[in-house]
């Protein structure tokens, strides 16, 4: 089911290729060397905290800036400096860059216009992908007469109307509030999941990245940290910056005792001996981090066993709606965070002493230094 | 805010205050001044045109308009001095404010001085510059000589060409920076929009930003327009006979043939022309479009016939002119030029570029040609100069009448810039910041002084103070010119005003600062540089005045620009090149100096 990457990706469904690619502001180095591909029809998430590069590479498919160096690949033709206009892509931009002088259907019309699709045609292709984004009746109007909503559908429609290669999107709901954004969300899936359209998007939002993508393109300051579906990078990251930036994580520095066939023994400061499946081979003595999801862990009646088990106090309890959180003190000021469903009946109490475990495939060892070239 | 109290009428304070509060008397002052010194004179002037010399009501003179064939004429050249102008200025202005627009801004801020020094040198200098670039002797007539293009000195002003020459070099800087704030206001996004769903160069230009920019050209022409018709120095300094507009025949009547009631009737023509332009400029644009419009209509809902049909035909048009732009554009691989650099800053749009470095240079250099005439050792206006010698700058100050006049227009400039901000910042601030009735009456009130062309002030002014005993005084002149730089105040600080975050003064009243603390230590700092930026504008509108001080003063109390402008009516001499450089120095040393105020503050 997890669809990793390079084994899949034949060379005849390879839509957009991206190779070492290199683009710089002044001193400030925006896409260090970046490379990768995309599958046509797939849903593809740049995602990365502000001034990761992610908009960047998405600016450089489009044609937009000029790259140093590199090159981009559209539907087997090299398009590094291709103008826009001879792409056949489609975008939507974050604030939507709707024509403020032209109606809604002037505006869905220009691109049909543009590729000189006789005017009857036009009007039957904007009628249709006004219907597709639920937004019939609203094709006289201007885009200042419409609700941020609107115009992002409208924006939505307007690149998808010419059923453009590869549709890219830079953080099209990030001026939306949240319930609208969530609803959006799916609704970019389901007409996206319709159409089979291969779609580039760029957020800094996990949650939108996990709920949408196929493959997710984790970035930071201008490289790729790891790319791969929403599972993988979850609870698979490879290392400590994806870990850290997707959902929450519990890492504690430990030394490695010893590592045979996929698992390694290590000993960590106040818990003890924990194992946890690892693939690379690390002397023994090796410093690494441990990293846990706060919701796979247990806190543990008398009576249950875990082959990864600790003790401590709990220093704080958060019961935030579904979910309750406890932060666990297991000495010298380590904190061990368990999240767990909210159940009236078990509650829990600070300063309660607490048996907490997990299983051994719940673990993930991480080398210490991310940050390595 | 309520503290106006005024027990001593018997009136319930508490009454007057529920009266006074909403009508906000920060602005009353200003009202005043504006109702008596503009408004008043304004409209008995007009009102004269309706009386016999006796006092009755008569249409004698607006009989005398129509009966004679020569004031239809000066009207028709009037209007198309007007019209060629304001085409002239925004072709020659467009692309220097689209450059100025898409550079980087270190560009930007450079080129901006270079299109405002025009601007700001005096009127009156700028008018000689042409004559001695462009005179029977001057340096184009003498250049081309030389180079054997021509045989015999040609004739360049004295005529149509030297007036259009003349007022599209003076006004062509306003067209830039209107049409320019209008297409910063552009989203970027939008043109790269329009490129991705893939609209070549041309297209992306003449549907999209073309259309975008519209609204600024629409207001640059109507400003331009309504200056123009109110021009007089250059038809009467670089043209000929022919060229006179209706502002000349104004003053000849009350200067020469003292018939007030006439120029009044021929005030009211320029009027109704004026309000004609106003009308059809409504129609298709809407007023809301003009700088600084307080109003904001939905203009995409009203929809007239005659709006589709300029729309239409607009579309029309760009759309043919966008397929001429890409096939031209095809053919010398253009596109490809002008969309690399769309989005990359760093290399040059050469045809650009060049053309707008020549309007720049067109705008900026020929005031210099005043600076070597200065030190000519002949005794009138040669290219090139002749000789050395500092005595024209001698003959200048030896003369009580230059030092004398210059410093009356130091003072007058101070005073009348410090007066009208005293009326115009109040009134900023309660347009900015409260909503009341009357607010965009308030708001075209206070900036028509700008709009109406200033000889109606003038000769209205002239009249109401040759009753009152203010004529020829200095006290009338500020009074003059404080009407006449409350516009410019008004604007200036109003943006600044509505830029400034009014959270910082929230936040200082919680943390403790009451009122005037909160003024003083907040807000002020914060819009310092704003308020100094007004009171620079005010100063130069101010020392640069001529109109007023035609009128209102008399003798041997007069302006720098007046005694420029009457000593030029005689003769262009090289004293004038002298005061001319000197004038342009302090000018120069005035702006370079708020420029770096302003772009110092925060």
């Amino acid at each position: 089911m997890v669809v990793s990457g390079e084994d899949v990706l034949s060379d005849s469904k390879i839509k957009l290729k991206i190779q070492t690619l290199r683009k710089t502001y002044g001193d400030v180095v925006a896409l260090d060397n970046v490379s990768m591909e995309m599958r046509d029809g797939e849903f593809l998430t740049l995602l990365g905290p502000s001034g990761s590069g992610k908009s960047t590479l998405l600016w450089a498919v489009a044609g937009l800036n000029d790259p140093d160096g590199g090159e981009v690949w559209i539907d087997g033709k090299e398009a590094t400096h291709t103008p826009p206009p001879e792409r056949d892509i489609g975008m939507v931009f974050q604030n939507y860059a709707l024509f403020p002088h032209m109606t809604v259907a002037e505006n869905i019309s220009f691109p049909l216009e543009m590729r000189k699709v006789p005017a009857a045609a036009r009007a039957a292709a904007v009628n249709e992908a006004l219907g597709m984004v639920k937004l019939p009746g609203v094709s006289s109007r201007y885009p200042k007469q419409l609700s941020g909503g609107q115009q992002q559908r409208i924006a939505l429609a307007r690149a998808l109307v010419y059923n453009p290669s590869i549709v890219l999107m830079d953080e099209p709901l990030g001026a939306l509030d949240k319930k609208l954004r969530d609803h959006l969300q799916l609704e970019i899936k389901h007409i996206h999941e319709k159409l089979g359209t291969t779609v580039l998007y760029v957020t800094h939002d996990q949650e939108e990245a996990m709920v949408m993508s196929d493959r997710i393109c984790l970035m930071n300051a201008g490289r790729i940290e790891q790319i791969g579906s929403p599972e993988e990078l979850y609870f698979h990251p490879t290392n400590v910056f994806v870990a850290d930036f997707l959902g929450e994580s519990n890492m504690i520095e430990g030394r490695v005792l010893t590592t045979s066939s996929g698992t390694a023994t290590i000993e960590i400061p106040n818990v003890g001996k924990v194992t946890t499946p690892c693939n690379k081979s690390y002397p023994a003595g090796a410093e690494i981090i441990h990293m846990t999801r706060p919701e796979s862990i247990d806190l543990l009646t008398p009576d249950e066993r875990r082959s990864n088990e600790a003790t401590g106090l709990a220093k704080e309890v958060i019961m935030s709606g579904t979910v309750t959180k406890v932060f666990v003190d297991i000495g010298d000021g380590r904190i061990i965070q368990v999240t767990q469903l909210t159940q009236a009946t078990k509650g829990h109490f600070v300063g309660e002493k607490v048996r907490l475990g997990w299983n051994e495939t719940s673990g993930v060892i991480l080398t210490k230094c991310s940050t390595e070239k | 805010m309520s503290g106006m109290s005024s027990g001593t009428v018997g009136v319930p304070v508490g009454f007057l205050r529920t009266l006074i509060k909403p009508l906000h008397w920060q602005i009353f002052p200003a009202l005043a001044f504006l109702l008596l010194l503009f408004v008043v004179p304004v409209a008995s002037l007009l009102g004269l045109s309706f009386l016999n010399k006796s006092g009755g009501i008569t249409t004698e003179h607006y009989a005398r308009l129509v009966d004679q064939p020569v004031y239809a004429s000066i009207l028709w050249i009037t209007v198309r001095t007007a019209f060629w102008t304001t085409l002239l200025c925004i072709l020659g202005g467009y692309p220097i404010a689209y450059l100025l627009s898409k550079t980087t801004k270190s560009a930007k801020n450079l080129l901006v001085i270079f299109v405002l020094m025009p601007f700001w040198t005096s009127f009156l200098v700028r008018t000689f510059a042409w004559i001695v670039l462009l005179g029977k002797k001057g340096a184009i007539n003498q250049l081309l000589q030389a180079l054997h293009i021509i045989d015999a000195p040609v004739r360049m002003i004295y005529d149509f060409v030297g007036v259009l020459i003349g007022m599209t070099h003076a006004l062509m800087p306003l067209a830039v920076l209107i049409m320019l704030s209008v297409m910063e206001g552009i989203d970027r996004n939008l043109s790269n929009a329009a490129a991705t769903m893939g609209a070549k160069g041309g297209k992306c230009f003449w549907k999209i930003y073309f259309p975008l920019s519209m609204p600024g050209v629409a207001a640059a022409a109507i400003l331009v327009f309504i200056t123009s018709v109110g021009v007089f120095i250059t038809p009467a300094l670089l043209g000929g006979a022919r060229d006179t507009m209706i502002v000349q025949l104004i003053i000849f009547q009350i200067r020469e043939v003292l018939n007030w009631h006439f120029a009044g009737a021929i005030g009211v023509l320029l009027l109704v022309v004026l309000l004609l332009v106003f009308v059809i400029y409504n129609q298709i644009f809407g007023l809301s479009a003009l700088p600084g419009g307080e109003i904001k209509k939905n203009v995409e809902n009203r929809q007239s016939h005659l709006i589709l049909f300029v729309r239409k035909i607009g579309g029309l048009v760009t759309t043919l002119l966008a397929e001429i732009t890409d096939a031209i554009g095809s053919f010398f691989y253009l596109v490809r030029m002008f969309q690399r650099n769309r989005t990359s800053n760093h290399k040059p749009r050469f045809i650009l570029w060049t053309v707008t470095l020549l309007l720049i240079g067109f705008l900026a250099l020929p005031t210099f040609f005043i600076i070597p005439v200065s030190f000519t050792a002949e005794s009138f206006l040669t290219w090139p100069p002749r000789g050395f010698s500092y005595q024209w700058y001698d003959t200048a100050f030896k003369s009580s009448l230059w030092p004398d006049a210059a410093i009356r227009s130091l003072l007058v400039a101070v005073s009348s810039a410090f007066l009208g901000m005293l009326f115009a910042v109040p009134c900023a601030f309660a347009l900015a910041r409260q909503n009341f009735v009357g607010k965009s009456a308030l708001f075209t009130l206070l900036v028509s002084p700008m709009i109406v062309p200033h000889i109606f002030i003038a000769v209205g002014l002239f009249f109401l103070y040759s009753k009152v005993g203010l004529t020829g005084t200095t006290a009338g002149l500020i009074l003059g010119h404080t009407v006449l730089v409350i516009p410019y105040i008004v604007i200036t600080v109003l943006a600044v005003v509505k830029g400034y975050d009014q959270n910082l003064d929230l936040a200082a009243s919680t943390l403790g600062a009451n009122t005037v603390k909160v003024f003083w230590r907040v807000t002020l700092p914060v819009i310092r540089a704003g308020m100094i930026a007004a009171f620079m504008f005010a100063f130069i509108i101010s020392f640069d005045e001529l109109t007023i001080a035609l009128f209102v003063t008399g003798g041997t109390v007069t302006t720098l620009p007046k005694l420029m402008y009457e000593d030029a009516i005689l003769s262009v001499n090289p004293t004038l090149a002298a005061v001319s450089t000197l004038l342009l120095i302090f000018m120069s040393a005035v702006i370079l100096v708020s420029e770096f105020v302003r772009r110092r503050g925060p």
